[in-house]
């Protein structure tokens, strides 16, 4: 894991660090049983096709514990997670397998987001972002933001 | 909207009701199989020995995750079910979630959820015409604490 990061060190405007996923058939697999959601849009074709998605989907679900993979990943073990939120807004298609392990190559997928705000309220040193997940076209098909404590500099001095 | 509105008078009196509480224990080998599925390596969430040794004593859970089976969402299909029956249309689609955190979840503790729909409205997207209801589900801890509360948005169409 990165250093630890504290909120002298962002701005409005600072990009958190970006993490690529990629989704496959196989994770969506993984995924259901994990979170079970076995819902059949999933995975099932004429299921999909019924419910006017063309083909199974990346599970809206999936895609907001990347969006808390990416924040976690960056405020450090030292920071917390106090807000998490995205919408589904548009639709993505995993990978299909070639190997056991292995994915066919296509899209890859990034998780994103950017300081827009910083501020201390009560004791705590908040910063607020705007995350989203980015598809192979750069369009971001789960925008959402994200609200983080992060330890201070300066607090750390005091404590001493 | 020519022809009136998706929602019923008995979808109407859904809105408000509490669920029945549903409890959750939360497992260690569930918390390391959602992490795994994520693909997130974080040692809290894999390695039972580095968190124990961790500030919080126990493997943790990703932001969101609540413990499997996920009766939660078992409890989201069932609100489906009253929905539907109710008069909203069958096709569903996952809106959004929001999720505020007030206390860390981890192994061993237990939760209790209940969920209640906040809200109902619709509008005419390109699907025709498509209904939107805001669940919002408490959970509470062991100690009697709001552990986190997440807020989701199911389409219907």
């Amino acid at each position: 894991m990165a250093e630890q990061i504290y909120y002298e060190d962002v701005e409005v405007g600072t990009e958190v660090t970006p993490l690529a996923k990629i989704a496959t058939t196989r994770m969506l697999v993984q995924w259901a049983g994990a979170s079970g959601d076995f819902n059949p849009l999933h995975y099932e074709d004429d299921f999909a096709k019924a419910m006017g998605v063309g083909a199974p989907i990346v599970h809206g679900a999936l895609k907001r514990a990347w969006l808390g993979h990416l924040m976690t990943d960056w405020i450090g073990e030292q920071g917390v997670l106090k807000k998490l939120s995205c919408r589904y807004r548009g639709m993505d298609y995993p990978r299909k397998m070639k190997t056991m392990e292995e994915p066919h190559d296509g899209e890859t997928w990034w998780c994103k987001g950017k300081v827009t705000k910083k501020y201390e309220e009560n004791g705590e040193y908040l910063v607020e972002c705007e995350i989203w997940v980015e598809n192979g076209k750069g369009e971001k098909t789960t925008p959402g933001s994200a609200l983080v404590a992060l330890p201070s500099r300066s607090k750390n001095r005091q404590n001493l | 909207m020519a022809e009136g509105s998706l929602i019923t008078e008995e979808l109407r009196k859904l809105i408000g009701i509490p669920s029945e509480p549903i409890i959750f224990k939360v497992e260690e080998g569930a918390i390391q199989r959602y992490a795994q599925a994520i693909g997130d390596p974080n040692p809290l969430y894999n390695d039972i020995d580095y968190a124990k040794k961790s500030k919080y004593g126990r493997l943790m859970c990703p932001p969101g995750f609540t413990g499997w089976p996920v009766k939660g969402g078992i409890s989201v299909f069932r609100l489906v079910d009253t929905l539907v029956k109710a008069g909203a249309p069958s096709r569903l689609l996952d809106g959004g979630v929001e999720f505020e955190f007030f206390e860390p979840v981890g192994a061993g503790d237990t939760l209790i959820g209940t969920t209640k729909i906040i809200d109902i409205s619709e509008r005419e997207t390109r699907m025709g015409k498509t209904m939107f209801t805001t669940l919002e589900t408490t959970f509470l801890n062991q100690n009697g604490n709001v552990a986190l509360k997440s807020r989701s948005t199911l389409i219907q169409f």
